[in-house]
């Protein structure tokens, strides 16, 4: 299955416990977020269509401890995960989520359409398989610009059936440009299953067509994560090109938020709730090796309640935008006033 | 003044910007070792390096890393090679470059450009020989352009560049060879302005890109056997058309002719004539009538491809009915 996985280095164990640490608390700040979203929305608070990242959070928090607040990434419909661990501001995240103006789109957005460009969030997208392309601009530009940025591409398990997956892929390898995409394979597009929709067992063995390194790893391990994306963000800046890298995860809540889920057993979905949840196994590592006890994941617990809890109460403090806002933000130049002429 | 190429003059513009800014840059299908097929970019990858770039036949890479390239700092120009494949990348066109700032309110611009070569040349046939403005213009959040001389193309190529919005820029393939009068010293030409190409009092004629030539002579031929004095419109700004300047010339004639090589039905020249009877109704003494392609894709036997675009003969045809003398 994975190429060239046996020559990443264990680099987690070089960083200290207080980055250790870290990526728990990221994970558990994401999880928390995602599950007072959940309620806000059956309570009618926040509308739209809202994809949820439970037990997906080793992934944006593994990858994440590897980049510097200007290098890129592009994300997907299911975003939230990634916009926190890129550096979002809960609030206005939550604010766009409420349709407010303080939001991060002033209320344009909603859950898709999240992006922070202040932290190299170039944004979440409605279209599956439409991230790849900007992230390989992003890269194509950092060349361009010679700097020793990299863009970070997640997408899912559908996303790789689309032909911008291979558009983007091939022009990334011809150009090497320092670009990472990171295939986050929660096993159902949807409803539909990747063992049906996909025409290998690994999306990392898409790579060989690209001539570029895929490397497959538990999704749900942010070790495994961590050093999977250390070694390809390494590459990538040091010019030796793209790489695909598939975490392998799987989605806990549904599609969507109220998805009747009728593709699954709830055998299945307990089944990865306990021990394989990537918080629980990853909590109970930390304290196998004594670098946190139950008393600090209860309070890192606490503070992220504390901190969507703020949030919540930041967005219900920010006002609605008037209806005429929505002419707004088009264009660099005022609605209905000629573009603004070079002379 | 001297006289140049239009495609030199598209040439020239992309020198200067690509002088100016070390952040604009051009890429797209056989670029590189062929300087585009019209030979538009000839000379300018020996002057610019990787600035210039063949890429792989991969509309929606092109203008979707265009997007990402525009979002993080760059100017890029993308090439279509032909406007017939902005279909391919059509996510990239409708979701991705016109809906991004708008969508993300307003966080960042997108400073990019398209280039695509349209219209009828030399029996293409019904894939690379389309005027596709009408695909585009439905989408909120893109410019588009077509400028109808050397001058013109010049102008406006330099204005998109600099722009700080998604433009996109139809330059008509039988205009390449053409050549025509260009400042030497440096020139825009606005966006969002039309000029008034030739002033007349009896009808007006709303056109762009190649049709603005064939819209003159169709002007100047009447002149001679009718008598009738015809102004003539060059949008260049297709998206967003200046309304102000057809309304002020239909204001004063009182009857108008859209003429577009792009098929009629749907086309922009639909548009054009909404605005106009919503806001000079009781300025018009007739319909205003509409010259473009039939409504069948474009074939390619001559007299099936003569048949189908619009000639000077029909631009004349509907201004004779608009001055109710047909």
């Amino acid at each position: 299955m994975s190429q060239k996985s046996d020559i990443i280095a264990d680099e987690f164990l070089k960083i200290t416990s207080n980055e250790k640490v870290y990526l728990l608390q990221t994970m558990i700040r994401i999880r928390t977020f995602e599950e007072n979203v959940e309620k806000l929305f059956f309570n009618k608070r926040i509308p739209g269509f809202v994809h949820l990242y439970i037990g997906e959070e080793a992934i944006a928090a593994g990858m994440m401890a590897n980049l510097k607040i200007d290098d890129y990434i592009t994300s997907t419909h299911r975003g939230h995960g990634h916009a926190i661990a890129k550096g979002a501001d809960m609030n206005r995240m939550m604010a766009e989520l409420f349709g407010r103006r303080d939001g991060y789109c002033k209320g344009k957005g909603g859950s898709m359409h999240i992006a922070d460009f202040s932290v190299g969030m170039l944004g979440a997208n409605g279209i599956v398989g439409g991230g790849y392309n900007i992230a390989v601009g992003a890269g194509l530009s950092a060349s361009i610009r010679k700097t020793k940025q990299v863009a970070v591409c997640f997408f899912g398990d559908g996303a790789s059936n689309r032909g911008t997956f291979h558009e983007a892929l091939n022009m990334a390898s011809i150009w090497k440009l320092p670009v990472v995409f990171l295939n986050e394979n929660n096993q159902y597009a949807s409803t539909t299953p990747s063992s049906y929709a996909l025409s290998v067992a690994s999306v990392a063995d898409r790579a060989r067509a690209y001539n570029i390194p895929g490397i497959s790893v538990d999704g749900n391990d942010v070790i495994a994560v961590y050093n999977a994306s250390k070694y390809l963000v390494k590459r990538a800046k040091a010019g030796e090109g793209p790489s695909l890298l598939e975490c392998k995860t799987y989605r806990i809540k549904g599609h969507f938020i109220g998805d009747p889920e009728k593709y699954r057993t709830k055998d299945e979905i307990e089944h990865w709730r306990g021990k394989l949840d990537p918080i629980n196994s990853y909590s109970k590592y930390l304290m196998d090796k004594q670098l946190i006890d139950q008393k600090k994941i209860t309070k890192i617990r606490e503070n992220a309640e504390n901190e969507v809890a703020e949030a919540v109460d930041f967005a219900e403090k920010s006002p609605f935008p008037e209806g005429k806002e929505a002419m707004n933000d088009l264009f660099s130049f005022s609605p209905n006033k000629y573009p603004k002429a070079v002379q | 003044m001297r006289n140049i190429t239009f495609s030199e003059a598209t040439r020239e513009a992309m020198r200067e910007e690509m002088h100016r800014d070390p952040t604009v840059f051009v890429y797209g299908e056989d670029i590189v070792s062929q300087g585009g097929i019209f030979g538009q970019f000839a000379g300018l990858p020996e002057e610019f390096g990787d600035r210039v770039r063949d890429s792989p036949i991969s509309e929606t890479a092109i203008i979707g890393s265009a997007l990402g390239a525009a979002l993080t700092g760059c100017r890029p120009v993308a090439d279509m090679h032909f406007a017939d494949f902005v279909g391919v990348a059509g996510d990239e066109f409708a979701n991705q470059i016109a809906k991004n700032r708008y969508m993300f309110g307003g966080q960042v611009n997108i400073p990019l450009v398209v280039r695509a070569p349209d219209g009828i040349i030399n029996q293409a046939a019904a894939q690379h020989s389309q005027s596709v403005e009408g695909w585009l213009y439905n989408i909120p959040g893109l410019i588009i352009v077509a400028p109808s001389s050397p001058a013109t193309a010049k102008g406006l190529l330099k204005t998109a560049i600099r722009m700080d919005d998604p433009v996109i820029f139809f330059e008509h393939k039988i205009l390449y060879p053409q050549k025509g009068p260009v400042p030497e010293e440096e020139f825009f030409t606005p966006i969002g302005r039309a000029a008034v190409v030739k002033e007349g009092s009896d009808v007006t004629i709303v056109t762009y890109s190649l049709m603005v030539q064939k819209s003159i002579q169709a002007a100047e031929e009447l002149e001679k056997e009718e008598n009738i004095s015809v102004e003539v419109i060059d949008l260049l700004t297709i998206k967003p058309f200046d309304i102000d300047t057809i309304l002020k010339s239909v204001q004063k004639t009182h009857r108008c002719v859209i003429a577009h090589e792009a098929v009629v039905d749907g086309g922009v020249g639909g548009e054009i004539a909404t605005q106009i009877q919503e806001e000079a109704f009781y300025f018009l003494d007739s319909p205003v009538y509409r010259v473009g392609s039939k409504n069948v894709p474009i074939p390619y036997s001559p007299p099936l491809e003569q048949y189908v675009a619009p000639h000077v003969e029909n631009i004349k045809e509907a201004l004779l009915k608009s001055l109710n003398k047909i």
